[in-house]
């Protein structure tokens, strides 16, 4: 199952790429990580999302708990939790018929258009990973330029937080 | 305060870290840290001949001691030539610190000349690492490195400082922390007392126990609580080839080595026991053979320092985060207040059933080789040999193959820290350069690095090192020709097709060689006089002695487990198995 991992780790030079490192050294995937520092900038905050089952998730959570610069790991998927990832989207839209639809669209999933010329609409869009995924498939008769997704963030809900 | 330069903080910061001795060799990106070593007093500096070597130095001194060992390297091919050896320390969990020069900041990504991104290159085999960009943090960064190395599950630092950061004419106040705290970095040190006084409940209601340790009774000194606890229970006792004398080798408790060419007592008792109690182990597939067919009655109660070891090949029962020491300590303290006792018949019951084991198949009971027999030397009997004249004091490196296994099976080691080997990684050309770091540590121990003619050429130039430094290892050499263990397997797995594992008529003279060096070589060839040249050889106190002895090349080590089977599954000899 996809599982959603919170990591507050030290923004010090190469501390990413131990954690990166460590996923492909033990055979785990990396399907999304998003990173940046913290409101305290000695901090970064990463979110990665990888599949796996309960033990391979326990064993990859001790193991980023064992790099040095690791403060904190969360496995936020055991929990309930907010994920939301940023996505833009360059879409073909020459023809009034076109631009309608898209327009549509992106008011269906709360989008907004960012960016407009003669040929095209740069659209915006934040969700979780199934909307941003709908999305895609609900234009992609369209035509689809180019797309960009920023990968998971995640938070969990309630009282609980990851700080130092 | 004080002001020094990078160089001088990092030397003085080795020593206010308790470094005594330094193994490594020079070059471009270190040679402002070589001057600096060069004018002082306090660190002495031991020139090897090849920087894989002074890391494996390092590792033989730090297992023998238990403290940090410390090597230092040049940038690029020093840095690169250091790898395995940090590779070996990291398998084994060796506490160490690796400094190597990197070039300066300026150049660093420029593809400058003898550069390497030491950090990024050393990255998966390294408990941490730090790239140092300024003099004001090299003596915290060196704290840090020392801290992070001995504590928690111990393993090699990596320092890696560009060469303007020494530079001689940039001083900068010199400042010691008095202690290191990292608000990222805290290792657990004592267990869950929960979990503890289960696994002392399940420890004493187990009907056929087996005691298993590792490597990390060894490495945090946990010997003497292991004994207690084994005692008090009357228990059995096996150890890994990392955890060889952790508990006695001769006593009566010890069944022996477990594993791939473990006693036929200790892998049976194993499968066949209903509580696996776990120590400072971890599970390691040379141990477990076949996961799935692992000791099917078994409830495993498993003690490590290190969370991701727990439950990583073998799921335990009773879990426990904790130093050996401390979560041993307490469960005898708990044991000793519990009304509860083992169930002596029990016991007894099992003690007889392992007693039988031994009996029938055990390799100490009774010989279960063909004996030498005039130009027939059978290895087994040059490490009995080795034994007797040493009295089993010795500390005895080994490289890896076929010899490394007849020593942990036939040296008996009543003692840890006296079995020095790479278990994990088995790196060929460990055994003289740790013999190395082992002498210096114990001038007046005798040191013996037991090898084959394989591996000692891949370290051999370190016979050098033990001319200038007066490291006087003896070497005991079981020479068949070929690589063993290799040619093992092809007789066992590829119809005896030796592909490249013969060297032909193309090995050297290594008598010859050894003089050349300015050692004394001697040559064996005959059974009658193994003993005679071998007490000569720790007779001559002072002097590097190279024992070529030339031994039965169709020798295959047993018992050997049977891959795909459960630990139960032996090759007892070329034709019998369980």
């Amino acid at each position: 199952m996809k599982r959603i991992l919170s990591i507050l780790l030290e923004n010090e030079a190469g501390a990413l790429s131990r954690v990166v490192g460590l996923f492909s050294q033990r055979g785990y995937n990396i399907d999304t990580l998003t990173v940046a520092p913290t409101d305290d900038d000695t901090l970064s905050r990463l979110t990665l999302t990888t599949q796996g089952d309960d033990q391979m998730a326990e064993q990859i959570v001790k193991q980023l708990h064992k790099l040095i610069d690791t403060i904190k790991v969360v496995d936020l998927t055991e929990g309930a939790h907010i994920e939301r990832e940023l996505m833009l989207v360059k879409l073909k839209a020459a023809d009034n018929d076109i631009r309608a639809e898209v327009k549509s669209c992106v008011e269906i999933f709360r989008g907004t258009i960012v960016d407009v010329t003669p040929n095209t609409y740069t659209v915006q869009l934040a969700g979780d990973s199934e909307k941003l995924d709908a999305f895609i498939e609900a234009v992609r008769e369209i035509g689809i330029m180019e797309v960009v997704r920023s990968g998971v963030s995640g938070i969990s809900r309630g009282d609980k937080f990851l700080r130092v | 305060m004080e002001l020094l330069s990078g160089g001088d903080i990092l030397i003085r910061a080795l020593k206010d870290a308790g470094v005594k001795d330094v193994w490594g060799y020079p070059g471009g990106a270190a040679l402002h840290i070589y001057d600096a070593l060069y004018r002082q007093d306090d660190v002495f500096h031991i020139l090897v001949r090849h920087e894989q070597a002074a890391v494996h130095a390092a590792d033989g001194f730090s297992r023998a001691t238990g403290e940090v060992g410390t090597a230092l390297v040049t940038s690029g091919p020093g840095a690169t030539n250091a790898i395995t050896g940090i590779a070996t320390a990291f398998m084994d969990s060796i506490p160490m610190v690796v400094i190597s020069g990197q070039v300066p900041l300026s150049k660093i990504g420029q593809d400058a000349f003898q550069e390497t991104d030491m950090v990024g290159v050393s990255r998966p085999i390294v408990k941490h690492s730090f790239l140092v960009t300024r003099a004001e943090d090299i003596a915290e960064t060196i704290a840090k490195a020392y801290y992070i190395a001995a504590t928690g599950r111990p393993g090699p630092v990596v320092v890696d400082i560009p060469k303007d950061v020494t530079d001689p004419s940039h001083k900068v106040p010199y400042h010691w922390p008095a202690e290191v705290r990292m608000r990222s970095y805290q290792p657990t040190d004592k267990g869950h007392r929960g979990q503890i006084k289960r696994a002392v409940k399940t420890l004493i209601n187990a009907k056929r126990p087996v005691i298993y340790t590792g490597g990390g009774i060894v490495i945090d000194n946990a010997s003497e609580q292991l004994i207690a606890l084994a005692k008090k229970f009357n228990y059995p006792v096996t150890n890994t080839l990392m955890g060889l004398g952790g508990f006695p080798g001769t006593d009566s408790q010890y069944v022996g080595m477990l594993g791939m060419h473990g006693t036929y007592e200790a892998n049976t008792a194993m499968h066949h026991a209903d509580v696996i109690f776990a120590v400072g182990a971890r599970f390691d597939d040379r141990v477990t053979n076949d996961l799935e067919k692992f000791c099917p009655h078994a409830t495993i109660i498993h003690i490590d320092v290190d969370p991701t070891s727990v439950s990583k090949n073998i799921e335990a029962h009773i879990p426990i985060v904790g130093t050996c020491t401390s979560v041993l300590t307490e469960m005898l303290a708990i044991a000793d207040q519990m009304d509860d006792k083992p169930d002596a018949e029990a016991i007894a019951e099992w003690w007889q059933q392992i007693d039988q084991w031994r009996a029938d198949k055990g390799i100490y009971t009774a010989s279960r080789y063909e004996p030498s027999a005039g130009t027939c030397i059978k290895p087994q009997d040059v490490i009995k040999m080795l034994y007797k004249i040493t009295n089993g004091e010795a500390i005895v490196t080994s490289d890896v193959g076929q010899h490394q296994m007849f020593a942990a099976q036939y040296y008996l080691f009543d003692k840890p820290r006296t079995w020095i080997n790479s278990g994990g990684l088995g790196t060929m050309g460990f055994g003289l350069p740790a013999a190395m770091g082992c002498k210096r540590a114990f001038p007046d121990t005798d040191v013996a690095c037991v090898t084959g003619e394989g591996s000692i050429q891949m370290c051999i130039q370190e016979l050098s090192t033990c001319t200038q430094h007066n490291l006087p290892v003896k070497i005991i050499n079981l020479n068949n020709a070929a690589l063993g263990m290799v040619r093992q397997w092809q007789d066992m797995n590829y119809s005896s097709r030796y592909s490249e594992s013969v060297y032909e008529d193309s090995l050297p003279d290594f008598v010859k060689l050894a003089e050349a060096y300015g050692h004394v070589g001697m040559k064996i060839t005959h059974i009658d006089e193994l003993e005679e040249k071998m007490r000569e050889c720790f007779a001559m106190k002072d002097r590097t002695v190279f024992m070529d002895i030339c031994v039965d090349r169709s020798e295959h080590v047993y018992p050997m487990q049977m891959p795909g089977g459960s630990m139960r599954d032996l090759w007892l000899n070329k034709t019998e198995r369980t």
